[in-house]
């Protein structure tokens, strides 16, 4: 399991969610995929490409996106998909983003595509290069699952080895 | 959410008006949520950059705040095209991509300042009461919630 490249999603989230939750968190279930990922509600795809390249999916149920989009906004919103929707994204957005600010400052380069909505019940097994690693935060508005597969770009890979970083 | 002591416009009291730029409506909406602690006004909203400068002809705000990760028109490329037409504005970068190379960009192409997201709303207080600089002002805590006062709204 390549940490170095995980810590920082783990800490972002952390961070994200306990600001903009207002409330401590703890870390549940973590796990290696082994089998195909299975989505558990309403899941953001985000991919990267460049001298590190995989892909991190935020999901969570619709009644926690909702509970989370009401401390987001402090008022009370009707629910609706858009809303469920614009949460996980939005969520996503503010996680990758700060943990491609760590990874960008230790001198990794890489794009973040835009988030997708992750429609498929099943997401892509893990391969030999390819770590994935799925966790579970336990937040006061309900669980919040991230799955990240992350790998070292063909190209980076002799840089990383030469203690890149 | 913490109650701040009111900014104002030096010139003429007024609150100040902000132009909220931010392809998230979620994010629009808790920056607006702020603004009002601020004792600011929300003078306009736009989804992506090239609504920004329209929105900013417009509306004319004294503070802008802009996302940079945005469809269309990505949130620097408007904020430069912002200040080569108006000098005078004030443009805030607000986004979750805080790494060097993107603020300096930023700033290079006029950006007044930086702020990460999440945003602590004490920290965008302290930018906006610096990017005001002489041009705003912050009443005097007696005033502050006091109905009348100088620091209420009318």
């Amino acid at each position: 399991m390549k940490m170095e490249l995980i810590q920082p999603f783990i800490n972002a989230a952390d961070a994200v969610l306990a600001q903009n939750l207002g409330s401590s968190l703890s870390i549940g279930n973590v796990s290696m995929e082994e089998e195909a990922y299975r989505r558990k509600g309403v899941a953001a795809m985000v991919r990267l490409t460049g001298d590190i390249e995989g892909r991190v999916i935020f999901d969570l149920d619709t009644e926690t996106a909702v509970r989370i989009a009401r401390r987001f906004a402090g008022a009370e919103l009707p629910e609706s998909d858009d809303l469920v929707r614009e949460t996980v994204f939005e969520l996503a957005n503010q996680v990758i983003g700060n943990a491609v600010t760590t990874l960008n400052d230790q001198g990794f380069h890489f794009r973040v595509h835009p988030p997708a909505l992750h429609v498929s019940e099943h997401g892509a097994k893990s391969s030999e290069d390819t770590e994935v690693l799925v966790m579970c935060f336990e937040t006061s508005s309900g669980n919040v699952f991230m799955n990240i597969a992350m790998q070292y770009s063909v190209q980076s890979k002799g840089l990383a080895a030469g203690g890149r970083g | 959410m913490e109650q701040f002591a009111t900014m104002r416009r030096s010139k003429d009291g007024q609150p100040i008006r902000y132009l909220v730029v931010d392809d998230s409506v979620f994010a629009r909406k808790n920056l607006a949520r702020m603004i009002e602690t601020f004792g600011g006004q929300l003078a306009g909203e736009a989804g992506d950059g090239a609504a920004a400068i329209t929105e900013y002809d417009r509306t004319n705000p004294d503070i802008v705040l802009m996302d940079i990760t945005m469809p269309q028109m990505e949130g620097i490329e408007a904020a430069e095209r912002i200040v080569q037409k108006h000098p005078e504005a004030r443009v805030v970068m607000v986004s979750s991509v805080g790494y060097q190379e993107n603020i300096v960009a930023a700033l290079q192409r006029g950006a007044r300042h930086f702020v990460q997201k999440p945003v602590k709303p004490e920290v965008l207080y302290e930018v906006i009461k610096y990017v005001m600089g002489e041009d705003g002002c912050v009443a005097n805590a007696a005033a502050v919630g006091a109905p009348g006062g100088a620091g209420e709204a009318k």
